[in-house]
């Protein structure tokens, strides 16, 4: 039963994920990961 | 075997996400679309060789922006990574873990400190408070949190992006201060606890293992232990660099998925695998409570 249980877990994060990721794309929060990463990033370097 | 095989994954994987050779010519960074998918493991996206960008700096900057409280797109990446290789990421594919493992070939006496240690317990505060709860909630008057992990912690972006862009870049060199001075005593911090300590910064403090060691006793890959071939002799945990008792807890969110126990076996118990399947009879000893350590 708690094997069962695994397994499906297991389906149903990695359907979440696809979920998560398409609601993501439909937000266009990529464009906001885009202009962070294509800019340097004052803060990572340690001067922002 | 599995130690060239898993070294070679781990060079090739570091070489081919950070391939931008013109940005170290320049001390520019990568601008292109590949920029907007993240890489699984901890790889700052300002370090001038980055093509891709990193989960938890991504985060931040979604979760810091004035127009979004929460990132689908990057938790549901991370989270595809996480339930289908869970720490395997941390073992194989992490550019940061790879230059501790380095560091850790220097001779030295080599301090074995257990998986049980409470230290372990503060990524998960680090991925609370700094990744998620400071840039949410700290933020200027038009709604933008800071990266506060990146900016006050992260030693990986320091080496692979601050340094490198403050040699190679003129005008960000006039512009460090106090803050970069920290960052690189915190570099400075993890070298010399990576000399003494298998992979610290890993152990610790990052809240990208943080996430996927939750992920590591429902993902698909995951180590099985054939209980009927384990014969107790801690060989595993001896072999360990993580000091996890694996014949206890395959699959502990401690493991980074690094093969040593597999190797260190006398009687082949301890297998790995990539299925949905839970198994075949074969699982850890005393595996219910190894599952919650």
């Amino acid at each position: 039963m708690a094997m069962i249980k695994k397994e499906r877990l297991r389906i149903g994060l990695l359907i979440v994920s696809l979920i998560f990721i398409l609601v993501g794309l439909y937000r266009e929060e990529v464009m906001t990961v885009l202009v962070k990463a294509i800019n340097i990033c004052l803060e990572c370097v340690g001067i922002g | 075997m599995v130690k060239i095989k898993r070294k070679l994954v781990q060079i090739i994987t570091a070489i081919s996400t950070n391939s931008y050779i013109a940005g170290f010519i320049k001390g520019d960074i990568y601008k292109g679309k590949l920029k907007q998918f993240c890489v699984p493991g901890l790889n700052c996206y300002s370090c001038p060789g980055a093509l891709g960008s990193c989960p938890i700096g991504s985060l931040q900057a979604v979760i810091g922006s004035a127009k979004y409280q929460i990132s689908f797109y990057v938790l549901g990446i991370i989270t595809f990574f996480g339930s289908l290789l869970g720490r395997f990421v941390c073992g194989w594919l992490c550019p940061f873990g790879l230059i501790q493992e380095w560091i850790h070939k220097i001779p030295s006496k080599k301090l074995r400190i257990s998986s049980k240690n409470p230290a372990k317990y503060l990524k998960y505060i680090i991925l609370l408070v700094f990744v998620i709860v400071l840039p949410m909630f700290v933020v200027n008057r038009i709604g933008m949190g800071d990266p506060f992990f990146c900016k006050y912690i992260c030693p990986a972006g320091t080496l692979e992006a601050g340094i490198p862009l403050i040699i190679l870049n003129p005008s960000l060199r006039q512009a460090i201060g106090a803050i970069f001075s920290w960052k690189v005593f915190l570099l400075l911090l993890t070298i010399v606890a990576s000399i003494f300590i298998a992979r610290p910064f890993c152990r610790f403090i990052c809240p990208l293992g943080a996430i996927y060691g939750m992920f590591n006793p429902i993902s698909f890959y995951k180590l099985r232990v054939a209980d009927e071939k384990c014969v107790r002799c801690n060989k595993c945990t001896k072999a360990c660099p993580i000091v996890i008792e694996t014949y206890k807890t395959p699959n502990s969110p401690e493991c980074i998925r690094c093969g040593e126990c597999i190797q260190a076996c006398p009687t082949n118990a301890i297998t790995s695998s990539f299925s949905l399947k839970e198994g075949d009879g074969t699982k850890g000893v005393n595996s219910k409570k190894a599952e919650i350590q």
